[in-house]
C-alpha cells in the first residue's frame, strides 16, 4: 500500500472496529437492511431443478435485495461508517456496475456526492448500471488504462483517494485492498451467512446443509456465505470464473494492498481476467479465501461462460429465477458436479444467488441459444 | 551540493541505455531505474503509459537487470518497482548481480519491510504529506541512503508548480533524519527543482523525463533537460 494511504487505511480500521463494537451503529445498519434492503433474503427450495439433478439445491436469494445484489449489504455499512467519519463524499470502483449502483443509492440515500471508476470495456458492456448510477446522482468516470476492466477501476480509485484522502471515504466494493477492508467488508457481508444459517436450521432436517456454493470474484458474496458456515460441517466450494481463476490458479502475490493468490505471469506481470461476468473479471482473490484454501477448509472451482450462461438460462425456465452471471457460475458448478462424488445424489446444497440477471439481458441475447 | 535523480522506465526503448550516460554526463549524482510493472497504481499517466509501452516489447525485470549489468554508467542506480516484483524469490540476487545499489518499492511501507530480502541494497523508504509525526520519525530511522519525499498527496506526473506540501513535508524531514531528503512526484521544470532544492537535499524527476522520452526525444535532448534542472540546482547550492 502506498505511504500516502496508510493513514487514511488506518482510520478506517479504528473507525469501523468502534463502529462495529457500538450497538448504536448496528442498530442503524440493521434498521436500513431491513427497511430499505428489504432483509432478510428468503431461503427458495428450486423444487424442479432439485429433482432434475437429484440433490436438494436452495437459493440464498440475494437477488431479491434492493438494487439486485448482495452489494447493497455491504455499501451501506461503509457509507454509515463514512457519515460516522465525518467524510462528505464516497468513491468506488465498479466492475458490472452492481457496487457502482449500490453505492450511488447508498449515496442518494444518506446524501454523500458518490464518484463511481469503471472500466471503460465494462462502461460499454454494462452500460443499463451506468444510467442507474447517473440516474442516482452518482459521477461515472471511464476508466481507459490497462485491461479496461475491475483491476484497473480499483488501481484508479486508490490513485483518486490519494488526492482527496481528507475528505473522501473509499467504499470498496469485495473483500479485497489493504486492511481492513477484507475483514470489514465480510463482517458487514455475513448478514447473507447467518441469516442463511438460522433459516437452514429452521427448515433442514438436518439443521445444516451439505454443501455452500457461491461465486468468487473478489469474493464478497462467497466470504459472507462462508462466514455462516465456517464453524459448521458443510462443505464450502468457491466457483470462479475459467478466465478468472486467482484462487484456482493464482500465484502468492501483492496488489490493491493485499497479500493473495493473483493470476500472473512468471516475471511477476499481473495477468488480465477475462470472464463474461464483469463481475468476475478480478486477477485475485480475497485474502481469506487464499487462507481458506490452505487450510483445506474451502475448495475453488471454475465454471466457464458456456456453462454459467446455461446455468442462468436453466434456473430461469425451472424456476421462474433469472440469476445474475456471476451467480450463475456457481449454479454451473452445481449443475456439472450434482450425481458425481464431488457432490453425491441426495446431497442438500445451498448456493447463494449474489444478484439478479436484469442487468445481464444485453448479453444473454447475444449469447444464450434460445430455443 | 544538491543531489539529482532523473528516473527512466527501464526497456523503455531498444537501447535505452545510452540515456543512463546521457544523464551522467549532464550531472546527475544517481539515477532510478524502474523496473515495469503492470499495475502502477502510484503512477499517472505518463509513468503508466511508460510501463505500458516497455512492456509492450517484451521488457520484463529481468531484461532491465541485465541490461544494466552491461552497462557502463558510472554513477549509482536506484532500482523501482512494485511490491510484487520486489517481493519475489531471488529480487535480492538480481539487484545486485545488475550493479543495482538502491531500491524504491512505493506500494511496500515501513510496516511491510520485513517480506523484503535484498542484502547489500539500501532500501529508501517514502515519506508523504499524510505521515503522522511519528510514523514520520520511524521512516527516518528505517531508510537507506534516502528518504524519498513525497511532494503532493497524488500519483507521479507533471505539475504547474511545486506543491506547498512539499515545502512542509521536506522541513519536516529535515528535523527527524541526517539522511538526504529528496523530493519527488510532479517536480517538472529547473525552475521547481531548484524551489524544491532550496527546502531539500535534491530533487527526483521522473514524469518529465517519461514525457519527452515518449515523445520521441533522444539521449542528446534529455540529457539537456536534465543539465538545466542540474543548472537549477547549482544556484540553489551557490546561494546558500
Amino acid at each position: 500500500m502506498p505511504e500516502s494511504l496508510i493513514p487514511a487505511c488506518e482510520a478506517v480500521a479504528e473507525a469501523f472496529s468502534q463502529a462495529w463494537a457500538d450497538p448504536g451503529f448496528r442498530g442503524s445498519l440493521a434498521a436500513l437492511l431491513s427497511a430499505h434492503v428489504g432483509r432478510p433474503t428468503p431461503l427458495t427450495p428450486a423444487v424442479r431443478l432439485s429433482t432434475e439433478l437429484g440433490v436438494t439445491v436452495l437459493l440464498k436469494r440475494e437477488d431479491l435485495t434492493h438494487t439486485g445484489s448482495h452489494k447493497i449489504n455491504n455499501v451501506l455499512g461503509q457509507a454509515l461508517l463514512a457519515r460516522r467519519m465525518g467524510r462528505t463524499r464516497l468513491i468506488a470502483e465498479t466492475g458490472a456496475g452492481m457496487h457502482g449502483v449500490a453505492t450511488a443509492t447508498a449515496g442518494a440515500l444518506l446524501g454523500l456526492p458518490v464518484k463511481v471508476f469503471m472500466g471503460e470495456r465494462d462502461v460499454e458492456r454494462q452500460a443499463h448500471n451506468v444510467f442507474r448510477m447517473r440516474l442516482l446522482g452518482a459521477e461515472v468516470v471511464p476508466v481507459t488504462t490497462g485491461s479496461r476492466t475491475l483491476k484497473d477501476a480499483t488501481s484508479e480509485a486508490m490513485r483518486h483517494w490519494v488526492t482527496d484522502v481528507d475528505e473522501a471515504y473509499y467504499c470498496v466494493g469485495s473483500v479485497i485492498g489493504p486492511h481492513p477492508y477484507p475483514m470489514m467488508v465480510r463482517e458487514f457481508q455475513r448478514v447473507i451467512g447467518d441469516e442463511a444459517r438460522r433459516q437452514c436450521a429452521a427448515e433442514l432436517p438436518a439443521a445444516t446443509p451439505d454443501y455452500v456454493v457461491a461465486c468468487v470474484g473478489g469474493g464478497s458474496n462467497a466470504a459472507g456465505t462462508f462466514a455462516g458456515f465456517v464453524e459448521t460441517s458443510a462443505k464450502l466450494v468457491g466457483v470462479e470464473a475459467e478466465g478468472g481463476s486467482g484462487a484456482t490458479n493464482g500465484e502468492i502475490g501483492v496488489l490493491h494492498g493485499f497479500q493473495s493468490l493473483f493470476l500472473q505471469d512468471e516475471h511477476g506481470q499481473i495477468k488480465e481476467a477475462h470472464s463474461i461476468a464483469a463481475g468476475l473479471d478480478y486477477p485475485g482473490v480475497g485474502p481469506e479465501h487464499a487462507y481458506l484454501r490452505d487450510l483445506g477448509r474451502a475448495r475453488y472451482v471454475t465454471a466457464s461462460d458456456g456453462e454459467a450462461i446455461a446455468a442462468a438460462v436453466r434456473l430461469a425456465r425451472s424456476e421462474g429465477v433469472l440469476p445474475a452471471i456471476e451467480s450463475a457460475h456457481a449454479l454451473a458448478w452445481v449443475v456439472r458436479a450434482a450425481g458425481t462424488p464431488e457432490l453425491p445424489r441426495g446431497s442438500t446444497v445451498l448456493v447463494t444467488l449474489s444478484g439478479r440477471g436484469d442487468k445481464d439481458i444485453t448479453t444473454l441475447i447475444a449469447e444464450a441459444e434460445l430455443a | 551540493m544538491k543531489l539529482l535523480m532523473p528516473y527512466i522506465t527501464g526497456g523503455i526503448v531498444p537501447g535505452w541505455t545510452a540515456y543512463l550516460d546521457a544523464f551522467e554526463d549532464a550531472g546527475a549524482d544517481m539515477v532510478e531505474v524502474g523496473l515495469p510493472f503492470s499495475d502502477p497504481t502510484v503512477d499517472g499517466r505518463t509513468i503508466q503509459e511508460a510501463s505500458d509501452t516497455a512492456l509492450a516489447r517484451g521488457t520484463t525485470p529481468a531484461s532491465v537487470l541485465e541490461d544494466l549489468a552491461t552497462a557502463r554508467t558510472g554513477i549509482p542506480i536506484v532500482a523501482s518497482t512494485y511490491a510484487n516484483i520486489a517481493l519475489r524469490p531471488g529480487f535480492g540476487d538480481a539487484l545486485t548481480a545488475a550493479g543495482v545499489t538502491g531500491l524504491i518499492v512505493p506500494d511496500l511501507p515501513l510496516d511491510e519491510l520485513a517480506g523484503l530480502d535484498v542484502p547489500g541494497v539500501q532500501v529508501s523508504l517514502l515519506a508523504s504529506p499524510a505521515t503522522p509525526d511519528d510514523r514520520l520519525a520511524e521512516i527516518g530511522r528505517g531508510s537507506q541512503g534516502f528518504v524519498y519525499a513525497i511532494s503532493i498527496m497524488g500519483t507521479t506526473g507533471e505539475r504547474d508548480r511545486l506543491a506547498p506540501s512539499a515545502v512542509t513535508l521536506a522541513a519536516r524531514l529535515k528535523q527527524i533524519t541526517d539522511l538526504p531528503v529528496l523530493l519527488g512526484f510532479g517536480i517538472s521544470t529547473p525552475e521547481q527543482a531548484g524551489e524544491a532544492a532550496a527546502v531539500a537535499d535534491g530533487v527526483i524527476v521522473g514524469a518529465a523525463v517519461m514525457r519527452r522520452i515518449l515523445d520521441g526525444a533522444g539521449p542528446t535532448e534529455v540529457g539537456a533537460f536534465v543539465a538545466s534542472l542540474r543548472a537549477a540546482l547549482s544556484q540553489v547550492a551557490t546561494v546558500r
